[in-house]
């Protein structure tokens, strides 16, 4: 018996059991003084922190959340007043860290595709220029930029003499105001049944972009279909539409959406540090289809429009997605840069509450479990994706 | 990551995509873009120009820079000990000068291939151990100072270097776990890297800044400092290891079963053939990721060190030069880009250069 132990270990029997003993591999007892020596060192700092907090009569757990935290939010989505739970006070910080990463990913994603495009525009002018941009932006800290971007903000005339963009936008140092839609009178089921027919319609293009290439005409046919049904619905509920633009009036600006100065700047310094990454990876994708497949394209006498859309853009979402994917980490990452410019994101509370609370140890804990579960939620559903877009045979990676 | 070529872009396609042989007015539609980013670099550079050069104040008071429109580079000049030294005391600066110095030698021995050597990797801790010396003082020798009042290049430089060498070994550590037969070892390999590279940096340093004090047995304190500088460490391994596992995966299965097949053991395997190898593959990658790093350190402005940004920011407080932050910011933004576009360049140089030595 003695002689198996070199294989595998004697006990592994059992299918599972020795499944296991496989998976774990040569040296078992040494790995598991391994485990020991690790979990033990944590052990060690977990004593520590517990009797330090003791030390300066923290009591440890999660109660803290349940407490009123007695300090005001600059902005929120929901509703939150000094008094309102801690637990509150982080659920506003998760959602202005979702506010901003999910507009600054949309917005780095348009800049980075048009960026790579006009590199690969064949315009020596504007690609020499695209170059500089992203050599610029790619070679300064993102936290400089946000300094920068912020002094700038706050650097802007006041409301009576705002910087106006289109005769819509206004640049002012108490925000950024832009126009919004407006719709009133659409009750509940006109919002659902729209939904509905928005989802059918998008769902029945895409199919049949994928099954029929080139019926313009279905495409059309299918596209009126859904733009009359979402017609028909907002005439029957009586809804109606309106474009809230900002204007000057008084001292200050009224209407529109605001953005605070701390969020635009955000957004700015994170859209601009994105696109830069995600125009070299658009080139790079664009780059990495080989010549071979735009002289077979040309030899079917498709047109440039027709090649770039239906045989080279695919293939290059398979370089590009991934990469993107990682991008789009990075970036909701690197929105905990926030707490250096005021804006308060779930970083920026998690810090106000560690330092108010003396619950560092929960807060911190807190905080690396929700970005673990982002995260992962955003590879999960970019995996999803990246599958769809993958070669057939190479999806199971 | 991604090579950026000199050579301009180049779309193996007829029509307008070879226009670009013709440069600016190939086709009628390139000429419109053409025209189109004229009109805008018309309606963006003079002003620019105007602040940063024209209208700018090269020399002279704070009051002489706020009667012009422009730039206050007149500013940088009377800050300029400041933003590289902060608040370092002003009779010892030859200290953190020479450790400048010594970092910026080691990083240009470091560079050029003919130095790689054993002594090398000797003269990594040496020399940062010769900085650290320099900056804090040695007692009976060296004035000490407090490491409260360090600040600027040397602190970046130093704190980037350090944590990179450290960061290092444990990568090579942690690569060779996530590829290891052993499922035990390659499970808390895998649990670090993902945990390390799921949070932001940021999330690190507040770890430095609240709990590393806590987690210290009683009555046991360490620097601010160095706090940061054993977090970011652990920190960066976790993405200097992905480097180093690409480099692992390029090596040929068959390398190590012939080594295995001479009767070396698992160790002598990894040092004399896979890792050689296997790191060579990775150099330009590492560059890249130490070029990241670099910028990345400018987070330590967030918990209150005065690296370069910081004390940047810092030096636009000063009651005497208020508010001059945009040129303080652009002219460590030139720093940054120098060792950040320098870097990216000498990576591509040496990918070219190593690239040809593998296949002669």
């Amino acid at each position: 018996m003695t002689d198996d132990v070199k294989t595998a270990p004697a006990f592994a029997k059992a299918g599972a059991l020795r499944d296991f003993a496989t998976w774990w591999g040569p040296r078992p007892l040494g790995q598991v003084a391994v485990l020991i020596a690790v979990v033990l060192l944590f052990y060690g700092f977990a004593s520590n922190t517990l009797a330090s907090m003791a030390r300066i009569g923290i009591s440890p757990g999660f109660g803290f959340l349940d407490r009123a935290a007695n300090f005001e939010i600059g902005e929120s989505p929901i509703a939150f007043s000094a008094g309102d739970t801690y637990a509150r006070a982080i659920f506003a910080g998760l959602l202005n860290t979702f506010k901003v990463a999910i507009l600054g990913c949309v917005l780095a994603t348009v800049l980075g595709v048009a960026l790579g495009v006009a590199r690969l525009s064949g315009n020596l002018l504007l690609a020499g220029l695209v170059r500089g941009y992203v050599e610029i932006v790619r070679n300064t800290p993102l936290l400089l930029q946000l300094f920068l971007w912020i002094a700038l903000a706050h650097a802007l005339p006041g409301p009576r003499q705002a910087l106006v963009l289109f005769d819509t936008v206004f640049l002012t140092n108490r925000g950024v105001f832009v126009p919004r839609l407006v719709v009133e009178g659409m009750p509940v089921w006109g919002w659902l049944a729209a939904l509905v027919v928005l989802a059918v319609g998008i769902v029945h293009l895409w199919r049949g972009r994928r099954r029929a290439p080139g019926m313009r005409r279905t495409i059309l046919l299918s596209g009126a279909a859904m733009l009359i049904g979402l017609a028909v619905i907002v005439l029957a509920s009586g809804a109606q539409f309106a474009i809230d633009a900002p204007a000057l009036s008084g001292f200050n600006i009224r209407g529109g959406a605001s953005l605070t100065p701390e969020f635009a700047a955000l957004l700015a310094g994170l859209t601009v540090k994105f696109s830069a990454a995600i125009s070299e990876v658009v080139r790079a994708g664009i780059l990495s289809v080989r010549a071979g497949q735009w002289e077979a394209g040309r030899a079917l006498g498709l047109r440039d429009g027709q090649i770039m859309w239906r045989v080279v853009l695919p293939q290059a979402l398979r370089v590009i997605t991934p990469l993107t994917t990682s991008n789009y980490l990075d970036l909701i990452k690197d929105s905990s840069l926030a707490v250096a410019i005021g804006y308060p994101d779930l970083v920026s509370i998690v810090n106000t509450t560690a330092n108010t609370t003396g619950q560092a140890f929960e807060a911190l804990l807190i905080l690396i479990l929700v970005y673990l579960a982002i995260n992962l939620g955003v590879s999960a559903l970019m995996n999803l994706y990246n599958r769809r877009v993958a070669l057939r045979g190479e999806a199971a990676t | 990551m991604t090579a950026l070529d000199l050579d301009p872009p180049r779309l193996p396609a007829a029509g307008t995509w070879t226009a670009f042989r013709l440069g600016l007015f190939g086709s009628w539609r390139n000429g419109v873009v053409t025209l189109a980013t004229v009109a805008g670099l018309v309606w963006i550079v003079p002003p620019l120009l105007r602040w940063l050069v024209i209208d700018a104040t090269w020399s002279g008071t704070a009051a002489q820079c706020r009667a012009h429109d422009g730039a206050c580079w007149a500013f940088i000049a009377a800050k300029l000990r400041f933003i590289l030294l902060a608040f370092y005391p002003a009779e010892l600066q030859w200290r953190p000068v020479l450790a400048c110095l010594l970092m910026l030698g080691l990083l240009a021995a470091t560079a050029m291939p003919r130095f790689w050597r054993r002594e090398l990797a000797i003269a990594w801790p040496g020399v940062i151990a010769l900085c650290w010396v320099l900056m804090a003082g040695l007692p009976g020798l060296l004035e000490p100072v407090a490491s409260n009042q360090w600040g600027g290049l040397p602190v970046t430089l130093i704190i980037w270097a350090a944590c990179f060498a450290s960061a290092l070994p444990l990568a090579v550590l942690l690569a060779l776990a996530r590829r290891s037969d052993m499922g035990g070892l390659r499970l808390l390999s895998i649990g670090y890297i993902e945990l390390m590279r799921g949070i932001p940096m940021v999330a690190v340093l507040y770890v430095a800044m609240l709990i590393l004090p806590l987690a210290l047995p009683a009555g046991q304190s360490m620097d601010k400092i160095l706090r940061a500088m054993i977090m970011i460490a652990l920190f960066w391994a976790a993405y200097l290891a992905e480097v180093v596992r690409g480099g692992l995966q390029a090596v040929p299965d068959g390398q190590r079963e012939a080594a295995a097949t001479l009767g070396l053991g698992y160790w002598r395997i990894m040092q004399l053939i896979v890792l050689p190898q296997a790191l060579r593959v990775v150099i330009p990658g590492l560059v890249n990721q130490a070029i990241g790093f670099l910028l990345a350190t400018s987070l330590l402005a967030v918990i209150g060190i005065f690296d370069l940004l910081n004390a940047a920011k810092a030096s636009a407080a000063d009651p005497a030069w208020l508010g001059f932050y945009d040129e303080a910011y652009l002219f460590v933004a030139a720093i940054y880009f120098i060792f950040g576009y320098g870097g990216s360049r000498y990576s591509l140089w040496l990918e070219r250069r190593l690239s040809r030595e593998r296949r002669n």
